[in-house]
C-alpha cells in the first residue's frame, strides 16, 4: 500500500491553500474474503475447477466496487484466458482490449495490464489483471485467443512501453512511428514536446506549473 | 528513362517499385505494361473524402480486387486520457466529451457511471437526472446516426440523404442547444448528476420534435430502403458473421446485424433502461446493407424512448438533477442564457453577498474538487457504435490517476480487413461506412 502527499507542489507554512495537507493511500492489492458474492463464486470455482493450477496461477482474486479483479501471472495468462473463454460453464467471448496503469511506487510491478472479459452467452463481466516489474516489461499476447486485442495491445507498448511476446506486429498506432517515450507513462510530462519560437523554447505545462 | 517527380521507380528485395504521387502517368503506365506482376499498392487517406475522416487505408490490389487491407490511424490524437490526469474529476468531463465528438454524451455518461461507482453513489443519482441522461443519450443516437446515413451516402455518391439526415440533426441539436446551451461537447452530464434541470418548456418541445421527426424520417426510409442502387453498393458488401463479431470483439449495429440481439441497454440496464419499453433490432445478414437497417430501425426506437422520457420528467417535475451529497455535487447552480451556460446570477448573489461559507465551500469543491476512494472501476453503455467503456483508476485523490477509453470506434475499425479483403475497391468505401468509425474517438 502507497501513499501520496500534497498537491500542487506547496508545503509548509507557506500553504495557505490546505493542498499540501491531502493525504492519498494507493490501491489495496489484497485477495478479497470469500464468499465473493453475486456470480463472482461460481466464476472462481469453475475456474478452478477446470484449470488445476488455479492457486499458482491466480496471484489475488479481488472484489471491489461490484467487479471481480483476478490477478494473473504473466506466464500463466494465455492457459488463463483460453480455458476462460472455451470452459463451457465460463464462456468469456469477448475481451474488450487492453488499459495500461502505471505505478511507479509498486517496485517489482510497476506496470499493470487490464483485461476487461465479457460473457455474451452468460451476461457476465470480470477483468484480469496482469503486472510487470519496469525492467522486464514483457506480457505474453492474447491475440491467438481474441483477435480483437491486437489493435489494443499496440496502444499499450505504444503508450506504456509493455511488449507483448508474440504479437504479430507490436508497433506504435497512435504516435508517429519515430516517437521517443512512452506517453501515458507517470514519468512522462504532459505536453513533453518543447515549442520553438524565434529562438525561444517553451516548458511544457508541468513544468510550468506544478502538478506535483 | 528520364527522372519523373511523380513516378519514380526503385529497387527493393521484392523487385522493382514504382511510386505514384499524381500529374503525368504516362510514363509509368508504358513502363509497369513491360513487367508481368500487376501487384499495386494504393495509399488511400489521410485527406481524402470518402474515408470517413482522417483515416488512412493501405490498400493492395490486383486489378480491382483488395488483397490486403490495413489501417493507418493516429492522425486525430490529443492525448485527452493523459489530461484528465491532470484536472479534477468533473472537469474530466470536458475532455472526454471531446473523444467520440457524434456521441459526447455517451462519452459523458459512461465516464460519469465510472466515477460514481468508485465513489460508490450509483444508487444515489437522482431518478430525475437519470431520465434526462437517458433522454440526451437517446436524443444523441438519432443525431448520430443521422451523420452516419449522411456521410455514409456522400461517400457512396448518394447526395441526397444528407439533406435529410442534416435537417433532422439539426432538430437534435436544436434541443441540445436549449438544454445545455451547447450543441456538440455539452460537458452536460456531470458526476452526480447532470449539470442543471431542463428548462420548463422544453419538454413540450421535445415531444413535438419526437412527432415531426417520426415523420421525416420516412424521407430517407423510401429514398434508400429497397433502392436498387444503394442495395447493389450494401448488400453483400463488408461481410462479417457472428463468429467474426466475436473474436474481433465487434459490438453494436455490427453484431446486431450479424443476428446477435445484444444490447447493453436491454441486457446490462443503466440509468433506468429497465423502465422503458424499446426492442433491439436485429438483422441476419452480416453486410453494409444490414447494419444501415438496424440504425434506421434505432432511431424510431429512440423516439419510443425519448417520448417515455418526457412522461418521467412531466411526473419528476421539480425534483433533483444532482446528488445530494454536498460534498460531491457542484456547487454552483447554472443557467443558460443568450451566451450558452453559465453561473446563475442568484447563486453568484449567495456566494458573494449573502454566505462566507458558501463561498468558501464553492471554492474548495471547484478549484481542489472532491476526493475519490481509491480502486479501479468498469463502466459500460450502449453508444451509437457499440459499448463505449471506461476504466478509471483512483489513487485517492482529486484527480484521475488513470481514465482509460474503450471506443468502439477503435475496436470495430481493427475489422476493416476481414470485410474488404478479397472483395472490389469500391466496396471498402461501403464496408468502411458501415462501420461508422469516428476517428476523434479512434484517436482519443
Amino acid at each position: 500500500m502507497s501513499q501520496n502527499e500534497g498537491m500542487f507542489g506547496v508545503h509548509g507554512t507557506g500553504d495557505t491553500s490546505g493542498f499540501g495537507g491531502l493525504v492519498r493511500t494507493g490501491v489495496s492489492t489484497g485477495s478479497s474474503e470469500r464468499p465473493y458474492g453475486s456470480y463472482f463464486d461460481d466464476v472462481a470455482d469453475d475456474l478452478e475447477r477446470a484449470y488445476p493450477d488455479f492457486n499458482d496461477a491466480i496471484e489475488a482474486v479481488v472484489v471491489q466496487n461490484g467487479e471481480l479483479t483476478l490477478h494473473v501471472k504473466r506466464e500463466k495468462l494465455e492457459e488463463v484466458a483460453r480455458i476462460l473463454r472455451d470452459n463451457s460453464n465460463l464462456q468469456f467471448e469477448m475481451c474488450l482490449g487492453v488499459s495500461g496503469v502505471h505505478y511507479p511506487e509498486q517496485s517489482g510491478r510497476e506496470l499493470h495490464a487490464v483485461y476487461p472479459l465479457l460473457s455474451i452467452s452468460r451476461n457476465r463481466r470480470i477483468r484480469l489483471e496482469v503486472s510487470v516489474p519496469d525492467s522486464d516489461p514483457h506480457i505474453p499476447t492474447l491475440v491467438e485467443v481474441w483477435a480483437g486485442n491486437n489493435w489494443h495491445e499496440r496502444e499499450t507498448f505504444d503508450m506504456f512501453g509493455i511488449i507483448f511476446d508474440g504479437h504479430a506486429g507490436l508497433t506504435r498506432i497512435l504516435m508517429p512511428d519515430d516517437w521517443a517515450g512512452h506517453p501515458q507513462r507517470k514519468d512522462y510530462p504532459l505536453g513533453g514536446i518543447p515549442v520553438e519560437f524565434h529562438g525561444a523554447t517553451i516548458p511544457a505545462p508541468s513544468e510550468r506549473r506544478s502538478y506535483r | 528513362m528520364t527522372f519523373d517527380p511523380y513516378a519514380s521507380s526503385r529497387e527493393t528485395t521484392e523487385g522493382r517499385v514504382y511510386s505514384v504521387t499524381g500529374g503525368d502517368w504516362d510514363e509509368l503506365s508504358t513502363e509497369i505494361g513491360a513487367t508481368k506482376e500487376e501487384r499495386v499498392v494504393v495509399n488511400m487517406g489521410p485527406q481524402h473524402p470518402s474515408t470517413h475522416g482522417v483515416l488512412r487505408l493501405i490498400l493492395e490490389l490486383e486489378g480491382e480486387t483488395v488483397t490486403e487491407a490495413r489501417c493507418g490511424i493516429g492522425y486525430l490524437h490529443t492525448g485527452i486520457e493523459k489530461n484528465t490526469e491532470y484536472r479534477t474529476w468533473t472537469q474530466g468531463v470536458t475532455y472526454v466529451t471531446r473523444m467520440d465528438y457524434l456521441a459526447p454524451i455517451f462519452n459523458e455518461t459512461a465516464y460519469c457511471m465510472s466515477v460514481e461507482k468508485l465513489l460508490g453513489i450509483t444508487e444515489q443519482i437522482p431518478e430525475r437526472a437519470q431520465v434526462i441522461r437517458v433522454m440526451m443519450m437517446e436524443l444523441n443516437r438519432i443525431s448520430s446516426h443521422m451523420v452516419c446515413f449522411g456521410t455514409g451516402g456522400l461517400e457512396l455518391g448518394a447526395l441526397t440523404p444528407i439533406f435529410f439526415a442534416f435537417r433532422d440533426r439539426e432538430t437534435v441539436l436544436d434541443i441540445f442547444e436549449e438544454v445545455s446551451g451547447l450543441r456538440m461537447n455539452m460537458a452536460y452530464i456531470r458526476p452526480g448528476g447532470v449539470a442543471q434541470d431542463v428548462p420548463a418548456d422544453a419538454v413540450s418541445r421535445i415531444r413535438e420534435a419526437c412527432r415531426d421527426m417520426r415523420k421525416s424520417f420516412k424521407d430517407n426510409e423510401t429514398l434508400l430502403v429497397g433502392n436498387s442502387i444503394w442495395m447493389k453498393r450494401t448488400k453483400d458488401v463488408g461481410y462479417l458473421d457472428l463468429a467474426g463479431c466475436m473474436t474481433l470483439g465487434v459490438t453494436g449495429p455490427i453484431l446486431r446485424a450479424a443476428g446477435m440481439p445484444w444490447d447493453l441497454r436491454k441486457s446490462q440496464p443503466y440509468s433506468g433502461y429497465e423502465n422503458y419499453n424499446f426492442d433491439v433490432i436485429t438483422t441476419d445478414t452480416s453486410d453494409a446493407y444490414g447494419r444501415f437497417l438496424v440504425r434506421l430501425g434505432e432511431l424510431e426506437q429512440s423516439l419510443r424512448i425519448i417520448e417515455q422520457c418526457c412522461d418521467f420528467l412531466d411526473k419528476l417535475n421539480g425534483a433533483p438533477v444532482m446528488v445530494a451529497d454536498k460534498k460531491i455535487a457542484w456547487p454552483a447552480q447554472l443557467s443558460v442564457s443568450a451566451d450558452g451556460m453559465g453561473n446563475s446570477l442568484s447563486h453568484i448573489r449567495e456566494i458573494m453577498g449573502e454566505s462566507m461559507e458558501a463561498l468558501i465551500h464553492h471554492f474548495k469543491i471547484v478549484t481542489e474538487g472532491f476526493r475519490v476512494p481509491a480502486g479501479q472501476a468498469y463502466a459500460a453503455v450502449e453508444s451509437p457504435r457499440g459499448e463505449t467503456g471506461v476504466h478509471t483508476v483512483s489513487d485517492g485523490g482529486t484527480r484521475p490517476y488513470r481514465v482509460h477509453f474503450r471506443e468502439p470506434s477503435f475496436n470495430n475499425l481493427q475489422s476493416t480487413a476481414a470485410m474488404c479483403e478479397g472483395g472490389m475497391i469500391a466496396d471498402v468505401i461501403s464496408a468502411v461506412a458501415s462501420i461508422d468509425p469516428v476517428m476523434g474517438g479512434v484517436d482519443r
